[in-house]
């Protein structure tokens, strides 16, 4: 079943004289890992922020095509209806913290929808731990480093335990291993309870392991789509600037060295080392 | 030259965010400072251009001590971007704001003129000129903000946290660059948490954990030790983590270059072929 699809969505924001995203078409599967990656100013912003309603409803400009989420059309329902089923976790996180304290941002979503206090305190306390910020709960969310921002900012999302999480580079502050500890959160979310991850990256070390589905826009378009082994070791993808990872490129230069590992791609180190493991421990 | 002799720094609200930094930079060195969140990175390159005056120990810029000048006169030779560039940007177009300090250093005009086409040029940003930064997308406004401070041509130049946002391309833009800039004779001084970048730069790493210094050498030597990344918050990079999957096989364990990495293992195989 779809939860995201997208039918041949344009958008141009207000002054703006061209459209920031053309003739997008996409479906997302509920419990997929989607991956959306791209050259920088590409539209993956633009188009997540049609996933939650905020285009067309706080951004005006013009919305042509159909974008269904969570079996509702955008246009026809308020970004409030909408966040209910679809987290949206912010590229700057400063834009969307205001509270005086972490605790009652965290606090804030499940208050609006009117949730009982205990299961209030129960979800803000389940999502400050798992985003390694209880310690942090008495502090003002402006005061933290970005880094720390951009935790309250997904322990936010992730207490309101929505259908869908849009994530548009959560964790570009944050340090390898507390980013990476993140990921592996969100993963565990996604494989555990089958929350459908959107996630806008640009380092694709990280992340490629995590993802299903992968998503490659160019100037507004959608240029690839489809599952990361196949697309990450197509040629083209390197060409149009997207960073594979080094463990696929690696691969991919012995491969041209007439020394072919494996039919299956690696994504990852541990992948890449196995493979030539086999291969070298084996003579 | 920069030199920062034990320096302490406590905040207002009574965190003490350096314990004791002491390091000298010389001129025309590229340098990355890794280290986790909150360890004290941003804390300590504030105190090259004077934005901070320790609160003990000494700075001093070209022989300069930064409690001695104003911020002004350590920007000209000193320049910064912030890791955020909605902290840094306000000007109505990508134009003005690039010429903005420009016009305060009071180059002629038509020294800014030449000045902002170049550095539009270099950033990829030509297109935009006449476009409000605010209409950019994340990673395009962070290309603003380094081409605002590229334009006055500083000695040194610090970049907080330079590739967040940017894509493939505009990384090995940036590594370009960087190297120009060395050729050059500048010093260029990355706050960074992407290893891959460094990987592939190779610059000389200081690593610091809760306000001190506890690694300063080659990237290779120091992106290749997990025990002294691990206390830092770092991983290893992709090409460092194969080769220590693979240390049984009696291959080497630092390399973080994705061609050295070919070559050693087209050898490798090559030898079990045999």
């Amino acid at each position: 079943m779809a939860v995201i699809e997208t039918k041949n969505v344009s958008y141009t924001y207000p002054g703006a004289t061209k459209p920031s995203i053309s003739d997008v078409t996409i479906k997302v599967e509920k419990g997929e890992f989607v991956l959306i990656t791209g050259p920088s100013g590409c539209g993956k912003t633009t188009l997540c922020r049609c996933f939650n309603g905020l285009i067309p409803h706080f951004y005006q400009g013009e919305l042509k095509g159909e974008v269904i989420v969570a079996g509702m059309d955008v246009t026809q329902h308020q970004t409030h209806e909408m966040a209910k089923h679809v987290g949206l976790v912010f590229q700057n996180p400063e834009n969307q913290l205001f509270a005086l304290s972490v605790e009652k941002d965290v606090a804030f979503g499940l208050e609006n929808l009117g949730y009982p206090r205990e299961e209030m305190r129960k979800r803000v306390d389940w999502a400050l731990n798992l985003t390694g910020i209880y310690d942090l709960r008495e502090r003002s969310p402006h005061e933290v480093s970005g880094g720390q921002q951009q935790r309250v900012a997904i322990a936010a999302v992730l207490a309101m335990q929505p259908e869908i999480i849009v994530l548009d580079e959560p964790t570009s502050f944050l340090d390898p291993l507390s980013a990476e500890k993140i990921f592996d959160v969100i993963y565990e979310l996604n494989q555990k309870i089958g929350i459908t991850v959107v996630l806008v990256e640009h380092r694709l070390d990280l992340t490629a392991k995590y993802a299903n589905h992968i998503i490659i826009m160019d100037e507004g378009k959608v240029c690839f789509d489809g599952s990361p082994r196949e697309i990450l070791s197509a040629e083209e993808t390197r060409l149009i600037g997207v960073g594979i990872p080094k463990a696929t490129f690696l691969y991919k230069l012995l491969k041209k060295e007439g020394i072919n590992l494996s039919n299956v791609t690696p994504l990852s180190s541990e992948e890449l080392s196995k493979l030539l493991r086999g291969v070298l421990e084996a003579k | 030259m920069i030199e920062v002799e034990d320096v302490h720094y406590v905040y207002p609200s009574g965190v003490e965010a350096l314990k004791g930094v002491s390091l000298a930079i010389k001129d025309g060195e590229f340098i990355a400072i890794m280290g986790q969140n909150g360890a004290g990175k941003t804390t300590l390159v504030k105190h090259f251009n004077g934005l901070l005056k320790p609160t003990q120990g000494n700075v001093r810029i070209n022989g300069v001590d930064t409690r001695k000048a104003s911020i002004a006169e350590l920007a000209r030779n000193v320049g910064f971007v912030f890791q955020n560039p909605d902290h840094q940007l306000f000007s109505e177009t990508v134009e003005e704001e690039i010429s903005f300090a420009l016009k305060n250093f009071g180059f002629e005009p038509g020294v800014i003129e030449k000045r902002l086409d170049w550095a539009l040029n270099l950033l990829g940003l030509t297109q935009y000129r006449k476009t409000s930064p605010f209409l950019l997308s994340g990673g395009e406004r962070k290309r603003v903000a380094l081409a605002s401070v590229l334009a006055w041509d500083p000695q040194v130049l610090v970049l907080d946290e330079p590739t967040i946002g940017q894509d493939h391309q505009q990384k090995e833009n940036l590594r370009q660059f960087i190297i120009q800039m060395q050729s050059q004779g500048k010093t260029v001084v990355i706050v960074t948490h992407d290893v891959e970048f460094v990987a592939e730069c190779s610059p000389r790493v200081i690593l610091m954990k809760e306000g001190k210094i506890v690694a300063d050498g080659e990237g290779k030597e120091i992106l290749t030790n997990p025990e002294v990344l691990a206390q830092s918050s770092i991983v290893l990079p992709q090409v460092a983590q194969i080769f220590t999957q693979l240390t049984a096989l009696g291959l080497p364990k630092d390399v973080i270059d994705i061609y050295e990495a070919k070559e050693i293992l087209l050898k490798a195989l090559k030898e079990r072929q045999k």
